[in-house]
Order: structure tokens, then sequence, then C-alpha cells
């Protein structure tokens, strides 16, 4: 009895002395314990962050569209009465249906010396519970009587400083008309604020919407008693698609333009979309870090095996088992981990809040929540251990292997051969650079474990910035090379030659193409895509239709091309037949010949002869606006003249365009371009710096007695550098041609419809990537080099290994 | 007994080496561990110096201040023109790629680098060194010279240390008990290389050893004891390392 409890005490000392071991070994390694630690931290931050902000996203996301009853259905149509929207309140399974009338205009917005595209919708004279509610920020709600006040959009007031009291001017139904902002409102429905049509992008200076009392906007457009516009929602478990053909039927023959669910609601696909992404990168960002995390493990714990040899042993003579000495290393491995990861859901739990207030005022989200799960948590601690475990694992399993004898007798001198580097037999290599070939030589898996850390490190900036030169490249494509004219004027509908003879005749216009665009649905087999059909005059040159080498197309006289993307979509190749059903006017179908495909980036489009489409419309020479080139220097007066004319619903000034297109990009990049950065480096230097660790841990003895033999402080460190300089160097290309390829998945992960991203990726995102790297490797090496100094040449050489 | 005062020049050989009230001290904890207390010594050169002494009685701590490893507590040493106790870092660094060679009882050679390679390592950084291949052919080493130290046997590696170490053509050659790890056969060969070293160069050599019986080889035995020198005998005669015995 009494013999149990004494061994039982001694084995309760013994294991408290394992752990006195264990703090004292943490804190003689806790350099490299940092540098585990960090990138843990880091991989469990990023998880953290990104998955709370992209599930805080979605519940915002979907409170505000509950709350704010976002509409299911939308349908935009020429012109219905009123009765047409009770028989869709008939349909089985609508819950709720608003007829409204919206109509764009052209504005004269303070400030601002373009023309800018105002949406106005009609809403009930009181704040009822409609759909598609405003959450109203400030200001007051527009008086039912007034025919002159509105509510702007926040973020085109924002965008122009408009205040409620501020007046902007609109040419409304041909009437300059002075309009005064009550009121700045947010709504579901334009989350994202985009004209739709050609523009895909977000402009906030020069499109906002505006939302005016209904009696006020149907008198002011003619539109008493009817509607051009319809949102519904529906009950839970309602079938979209038979509401949405059901809605066609009735509809049809008002001039609609065909219902649509929330998938192609441009608002909501835009958002969803952006938030789908953020899951993406919630998964592969950590997921870099943890595999790095775990090859640091692995080689520093291996590391530390060999030095422990002798103490394993002992452990082992005293009796104790194979499952109580690998224990004990696991937990060192985990109790590194764990200090990473209760850093990591710090930061990450910070930053997540950060960049979810961040997009959601990105995005306006009246309601923000963000409540952190326990669940984000819990998996992170998982992911952790199991990171933590797996790189110990090869480490502890030689510790547990190791018989207790041979574990007393130092390890084998390291064994050399000539190989490669002998087989080169080149004279001029230094013995230091020989010896730095020969070690890395030696250990091949490490030095790959090196480089393939370096390469992930190289590979997080080149994609960052390849999908920025990607971005450019968009731009250059659409702006540059397709769309050449300085401004695209919009006519109200379809007018007839003699409107093209008075644009052209505007001032300081150098040359005026008309184009026709009438919206489609284009068929082929049982698939379908709504898009718009331009026809464009045979030898147009302000919209150049050109193929992938920037090859120009030409216009066929009868047939029509459309993008690839959407052929794709259709199933349906050049040569083929395509069903062309217009949606304007007398709604014709006809079968075009399908003659080529266009590599267009932006949206999707179709082309066709203007004349051509002029006779499908059974019109005469009609034109739906123009293209114009500009002399720069009249361009203000042509502005003031654009502003009133009756006749113009859009003016889309194209250097505007490209501004805020990049405004755009610049706001949501440099954040992450930023802390990507920060993520390349410490990764790059928890594997620099942990190597140079391992390697001065390894070869103090051989570097004590260079120095006796008299060589410097410099010297040795060159050669003891020199070696994680060559890993990071061969790492170079791998990185390089790494981020290229991950750069090409993501271009072909990130195509829509709404936006195609062309593989580039430029020479100066390859010199980033090799200037942090370089950044991280000097760093680390600053960082061993003050070890380096400290290396005591006596104590080293008094014993044996 | 013959005392332990300064060692008059002989034969109008130069001193080399002036080693003037020499004290090195330990602070351990509450301990203060005295490893040399006030030494002098003089050392000519082209002399052949043995150290003896029980274990913990100083001598590597002396050899190491000789050699520009360490720096005493107090005290001054000098080599020629060089102040040693005064250097700093660089300058015992320089010290020491210019004028001494080591040999230690564990080889300390790197593994990375073959018999030639670890010999070469210290030429191309030596003023007016020899050849490597001719350092190897002193110690007898020609035929192993592209062989990895893993290759070698003890007595070889030792030989190779040896042969690295005279290859700068040092003033001085220090070796910690270099046949420490050797057996006889195989010692009395690395010490017959020291010994030609020693008459054919005019190298300095001081070994440090247990082994009383290597003393005989030597101009002069210097004996340690607590930090101090307790005794130097010098020799009649050198005895050739192939007439020692134990
Ligand atoms: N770094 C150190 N810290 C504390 N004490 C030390 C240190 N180095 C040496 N000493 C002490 O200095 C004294 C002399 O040590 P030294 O190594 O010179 O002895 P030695 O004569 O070479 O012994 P051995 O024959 O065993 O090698 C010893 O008592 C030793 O404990
Ligand atoms: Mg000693």
């Amino acid at each position: 009895m009494r013999g149990r409890r004494d061994r039982r005490n001694l084995c309760g000392e013994f294991m408290t002395t394992l752990y006195r071991k264990l703090l004292r070994e943490l804190v003689h390694m806790r350099g490299q314990a940092t540098a585990i630690a960090l990138v843990i931290a880091c991989g469990v931050a990023s998880f953290v962050a990104m998955r709370s902000m992209y599930r805080s996203l979605l519940r915002s996301q979907a409170e505000y569209y509950t709350q704010y009853r976002f509409a299911d259905v939308f349908c935009e149509l020429k012109r219905a009465p009123n009765g047409a929207a009770d028989r869709v309140r008939e349909i089985a399974g609508v819950a709720q249906v608003e007829p409204r009338v919206v109509m764009d205009v052209t504005m004269d917005v303070p400030g601002l010396k373009e023309p800018a595209v105002g949406r106005l919708i009609s809403i009930a004279p009181k704040q009822t519970r409609g759909l598609n509610t405003l959450f109203l920020r400030r200001g007051r709600y527009v008086l039912p009587e007034s025919d002159n006040e509105v509510i702007a959009s926040e973020a085109f007031a924002k965008a122009n400083q408009l205040e409620p009291g501020s007046q902007i001017h609109a040419v409304i139904n041909g009437r300059w008309q002075k309009l005064t902002i009550v009121g700045i409102a947010l709504s579901p429905e334009y989350i994202y604020e985009i004209r739709g049509g050609s523009s895909v992008f977000p402009d906030n200076k020069r499109f906002g919407v505006l939302w005016m009392s209904a009696d006020a906007l149907e008198s002011a457009l003619n539109m008493k008693g009817a509607f051009n516009s319809i949102v519904v929602s529906l009950q839970p478990h309602t079938n979209e698609a038979d509401v949405i053909a059901q809605m066609d039927r009735i509809l049809d023959r008002y001039g609609s333009l065909g219902a649509y669910g929330r998938s192609d609601q441009i608002s909501h696909r835009f958002i969803s979309d952006e938030i789908a992404q953020n899951r993406i990168s919630a998964t592969v960002i950590p997921a870099i870090f943890l595999v790095v995390a775990a090859l640091l493990v692995h080689l520093s714990f291996s590391r530390l095996v060999d030095m422990q040899r002798s103490e394993i042993a002992v452990i082992k003579a005293f009796g104790y088992s194979n499952w109580q000495v690998g224990i004990h290393y696991v937990q060192f491995s985990l109790l590194v981990a764990a200090a990473g990861y209760i850093l990591g859901c710090a930061v990450g739990f910070y930053f997540g809040i950060r960049l979810a207030s961040l997009y959601a005022e990105f995005y306006r989200f009246p309601i923000l929540i963000y409540r952190p799960e326990l669940r984000t948590f819990l998996w992170a601690g998982l992911i952790t251990a199991v990171t933590a475990v797996a790189g110990a694992a090869v480490a502890v399993r030689r510790a547990v292997s190791l018989p207790p004898a041979e574990a007393m007798r130092p390890e084998a001198p390291a064994q050399f051969r000539s190989r490669i580097v002998d087989r080169l037999n080149v004279k001029w290599i230094s013995p230091a650079l020989r010896m730095m070939l020969r070690n890395l030589e030696r250990r091949p898996w490490r030095a790959l474990a090196s480089a393939f850390a370096i390469c992930c490190s190289i590979m997080m900036v080149v994609v960052e910035f390849g999908m920025l030169d990607s971005l450019d490249r968009v731009m250059e494509l659409q702006f540059r090379d397709v769309q050449r004219e300085d401004i695209t004027v919009t006519l109200n509908e379809a007018h007839s030659a003699q409107a093209r003879f008075d644009l052209a005749h505007l001032t300081g216009v150098i040359r005026s193409e008309p184009f026709r665009a009438v919206p489609v649905r284009l068929r082929y087999q049982h698939r379908w895509r709504k898009t718009t059909l331009l026809g464009l005059e045979r030898d147009s040159e302000l919209r150049l239709i050109v193929d992938q080498n920037g090859n120009r197309i030409p216009i066929p006289p009868n047939g029509i091309l459309i993008s690839s993307t959407l052929a794709n979509l259709l199933h349906v190749a050049p040569g083929q037949r395509l069903s062309v059903e217009l949606l304007e006017g007398r709604r014709t179908v006809h079968e075009l010949l399908l003659t080529g495909t266009v590599d267009d980036v932006l949206g999707t489009s179709a082309y066709m002869n203007l004349y051509a489409l002029n006779r499908l419309m059974e019109e005469d020479h009609s034109v739906s606006g123009a293209l114009l080139q500009v002399d720069p220097d009249k361009e203000k007066k042509l502005y003031l003249q654009l502003k009133r004319l009756p006749a113009v619903a859009a003016v889309s000034v194209k250097n505007a365009v490209v501004t805020s297109f990049k405004e755009t990009i610049d706001r949501s990049m440099n954040l992450s371009i930023g802390t990507l950065m920060v993520f390349a480096i410490v990764i790059a230097m928890g594997m620099i710096y942990n190597g140079a660790r391992i390697a001065l841990s390894e070869r103090a003895r051989e570097l004590a007695t260079l120095r006796v033999l008299g060589f410097s402080r410099h010297e040795i460190t060159f050669i003891l550098l020199g070696e994680q300089a060559l890993i990071t160097l061969a790492a170079l290309p791998f990185g390089f041609v790494a981020g290229y390829a991950l750069c090409a998945v993501l271009a072909a992960r990130l195509q829509t419809e709404l936006f195609r991203m062309p593989l580039v990726v430029r020479p100066a995102s390859y010199a980033w990537a090799f200037l942090i790297v370089l950044f991280a490797a000097v760093a680390s090496g600053i960082l061993v080099s003050r070890r380096i100094a400290r290396l005591d040449m006596v104590s080293v050489l008094k014993a044996r290994e | 007994m013959h005392t332990a005062s300064i060692n008059s020049v002989e034969e109008g050989r130069e001193v080399v080496f002036h080693v003037r009230s020499v004290s090195k001290s330990y602070q351990t904890g509450d301990v203060l561990i005295m490893a040399l207390r006030s030494v002098e010594l003089d050392l000519n050169a082209g002399e052949f110096v043995v150290f003896l002494g029980p274990s913990g009685s100083g001598k590597s701590t002396l050899l190491n201040i000789l050699g520009g490893l360490d720096s005493p507590t107090s005290g001054d040493v000098r080599f020629r023109d060089h102040w040693l106790s005064e250097a700093d870092d660089a300058g015992l660094t320089r010290f020491r790629r210019e004028h001494v060679g080591f040999v230690f009882q564990f080889y300390n050679l790197i593994p990375s680098l073959t018999a030639l390679e670890n010999v070469a390592l210290v030429t191309e950084i030596a003023e007016n060194p020899m050849d490597p291949q001719e350092a190897l052919r002193r110690v007898g080493l020609t035929e192993r010279q592209n062989h990895f130290p893993s290759q070698l046997s003890g007595g070889e590696q030792q030989r190779v240390a040896i042969a690295r170490a005279i290859a700068k053509n040092p003033d001085i050659l220090l070796c910690d008990e270099p046949t420490g790890a050797l057996d006889f056969p195989t010692a009395k060969l690395v010490l017959d290389v020291l010994a030609r070293i020693n008459e054919e160069l005019h190298t300095l050599v001081a070994v440090i050893t247990h082994n009383t019986a290597i003393g005989a080889m030597a101009d002069r035995v210097i004996r340690l004891r607590s930090g101090e020198i307790v005794e130097v005998t010098r020799n009649a005669r050198k005895a050739r390392p192939e007439e020692l015995v134990w």
C-alpha cells in the first residue's frame, strides 16, 4: 500500500519535473516558439476574422432583407394599368405586390461638371410596411402633396456632398425641374447602386437613386393609374420560377422585359458574389498558414528531439512509457500552438469586427450583426490542435521509437558523401559555398519544406498584385480597346434619324455614331438569357468589337455576334441559329445566325448591324442614342447642353466611369493588400528565422570551430545565412510560377456573367514579391546574426556533441 | 624544486609570448572560481611546450587565452606586438587568423567538407599559407584527401585537424589534449607529426595532455595546479615520439 503511494508520489514529482523541463525549454526556444506561435496566430486570426466577417455579412444581409422587406421578384415593363397589378396579386404564393413608376433622367448636380443619371422611383405617400422599405438616415420623408421633394440614396448624396435641403435639377418628361432633397436613405434594393445595362460598376457620383412621392412622379410622367415596374414578395416555400412564368404571361403584353428573381437582381447579385468570395479566402489563407505552421513545428521539433536524445533515454531508463514520452513532446507543441491560438483568436476577433464594419459601411448596411460564434472558435481550436499534433508527429515518433541504450550514445556524425555538388566539379566553388550546398543536399526535405513556405509567401504577394494587374487589364481592354467613345448618350426612347443628326451637331462633337439598343431574350434550345442587343453601324470606329488578341471582328450584315460567355451559357456555337425575342415594340421573335463570339470582359452583350436591327424592329432608321467623340476643350459646353436636352435619358462619360472604377478597386484592395503583405512577411520570416536558428543550433560547434580558425563573425554569418539565402533564391521561381498558377485558377473561378478576369501578371508584381521576401530574409538575418555574435567559442569546444 | 619564476631567454631564442600576472575568474552564482591566479609565463619562438596538471587546474583556460579565444580577467598577455588582453573581438579574430593554429581533442572538422577542403578553408583566409596538399602530405594523408570526416578514423581526423592548423604556416600551434581520444599507436603517429612540424617549420607548439610520458618530447614541461604554475622542467634532450611508452 505504502510502496504504491510512494511510487505515485515519485511519479507525480517526476511529471512536475517534466513540466518544469518543458517550461524551461520553452523559454530557451522562445525565438523559435514565438515564430511558430506567430504563424499559427496569423492562421487562426485570418480564419476567425474572415469566417466571422463572412458569417456576419451573411446574417446582416439576411436581417436587412427581412426587416426592410426586400422583394423576391422584380419586373420592368413599358406601361401597364393598375389592374394588371391586381392580377399579379392573385397569383398563388404571392404575398405582397407593389406597382410603381421608375424612370432614369438626366440630372444637373451642383459641383458636378458632367451630367448625372438619376433613377426616380415612386414611393407610397407614407412610410408604410411596403416592399424595399427605405431606411431614413437623415432628414424626413417626402410630403405626399409635394411635387419636387425627393429622398436621395446615401451613396449618391455622400459622393456629391448633398444634404437635406440641397437642390438638384433634372429633365423630367421633357421639363427642366428643380428637386429638393429632404431626406437621405438606404434601400435593400440598391445596396450597390448600379445602373445596369452596360454599366456594371457603381459610379456613385454620376448615378443615384431618388425616391419621389408616387402622386408627383406619376403626374410628372403621365403615368396616372399605371405602372412601369413591379416588385413582388413571395410567401415562404413558393416556387419562384412558377410565379415568374405567370407574371410574364400577365405582363408580356404591357412591354415587359421579363420578370426575374433576386439572383438576377444586380445589387443582390453583386453583393452576394462578393460575400461568397470571402468564403474562398477564409479557407485558402488560413490553410496556407497552418500548413506552414505544421512544417515549422516539424522542423523545430525534429531538431529538439535530436538534441534531447540522451534526455529521452534517461526518462525511458527510469521506466517511463513511450506514451508518456510522446505526450511530453506533444504537450510541448500544443503549448506553443495554444499561445498562437489565443493570440490569433483575440486578433481575429478584433479584425473581424473591424472588417465587418468596414464592409458594412462599404455596402451601407443599416444593420450590422456581429456575433462571434462559438463554433468558429471551436473549429479554429480544433484545426490548430491538429496542426500542432501533425507537425510534431514525426519528431515524436522518432523520440518514442528511440531505444534507451541507443539514445545514450551521441548521434552519429553527419554523413556526407560526394554527390551532385561534386559532380559539378566546378573549381570556383569556395569551401563556404560547398558547405552550404552539401548541407542542403544532406537534408533535402528540410530544404524543401523551407522552400515551400517561402514559395507560399511569394505566391500570396504575386496573386494579390496579379489580381490588380488583371483589373488594370480589364480596364484597358474595355475602356481603351473596346469603348473608344468619350461619351455615350442614351435617349428616352427610340428616335428617328433626325435625333442622330441633332446629336452630331452639338458643340464639341467630333464624331457621332448612332446605336440602337433593344432588350432581348436570346434562346437556344431550352436555355435562355436576357441581354441588350446593340445595333451598330458597319464601320463603327467608336465601339470596336475585338477578339481575345485585340483583332477586330467585323459586324455581319445580317447575323448576330454575342459574348463568348453568353454563347457558353446557351451552349451555342457560331454557325448555329439563335432565337432572338425582341422585348420592345412589337415583340417579334426571329431566328438569327450566330456568326461569331466576342471575348469581352464586362457584362454580356449581343451585337448586330444597326440597319438589320431596324428592319427586325420594323422601324425606320431609329436610334436609341449615340457614341460621341468629343473635343476636350469644348467638353464643358457640351455637358451644359446635354444636361438640359429633354430627349436625353442618360449620359455616361467614359473617363468618369474609369476614375470611379479605379476608386472602387483601390478602396477594397488597399486593406487586403496591406494584410496579405503582413501575412507574407510573417510566413517568410517565420520560416527563414526558424531555419537559420535550427541550423545554428545544429552547427554551433562547426561555426565555433570556424571562429577559432580565424573566421570573422561576418564570414560565419554568411555561411549560416547563405544557406537560407540559397533556399530563398531557389524558392523564388517556384513561388512566381505558383503565384501565376493561382492567378489562373482564380481568374477561372471568378468568371461571372458580369465580369471576366483576364490572366495577367506584370513583372512589377513579381518584383514586389521578391522585395517582400527579401525584406523578410534580411530581417530574419539580422535577428539571427545577433545570436551568432553571442556564440561562445570556448564552451562549445569544451564538450563533445 | 624549480620555481615558477620568469623563464629566462634561452640560446638567443626570441620570446614571443609574454604573460604577466594573468588571472581568470568565473562568477557562477555566489561562487567565484579562480581558474588562473597571477600566471607569469614567457614562451619562446620555435619551442615545444607541454602543459600538465590535474583536471580543473586551468590548462585549457590558459591555452584559450594564449590563442585569443578568451580574455583574462586581469593581467597582460602580449604576443609580439599584439596586446591580446586589450584586443577586441575583431583584433582577436585577426590574431587567430594570422598567427594561431588549433588542434582539439575532438578534432572539430567540418563534416560537410572533405579533408582537403577542410584544409583549404584555412589557407583561403591566411596571408602566407602552404599548399593544402602539402599540409596533408606532411601528416601523411595525401591518399585520403577527398574523404569526408565521417569516412576517416579518429587518428586520421586528428591528422587532418593538424594539417588544417599548420596549413597557414602559423607561428603558434596550440593543442588541447590532441591524443585524448586516440589509442596508443595512433596517438604516437599524431605526436610524431607535431614533433616534425616543430622541427621543420620552427612553429611554437604548446600541447596540453594528461599523459606525463608525453612531457619527454618537450623542451619544457609546465605543471599547473589550482590555476597556478607550480613547476617548470627543462628537458636536456627531446625524446622522439617513437621512444615514448605508456
Ligand atoms: N565557463 C566557465 N564557467 C565557470 N567555471 C569555469 C568555466 N570554464 C572553466 N571553469 C572553471 O575553471 C577551472 C579551470 O578550468 P579548465 O577548463 O581550464 O581546466 P583544465 O585544466 O583544462 O581541466 P581538464 O583537464 O579537465 O580539461 C575549473 O575549475 C573549471 O570548473
Ligand atoms: Mg581542459
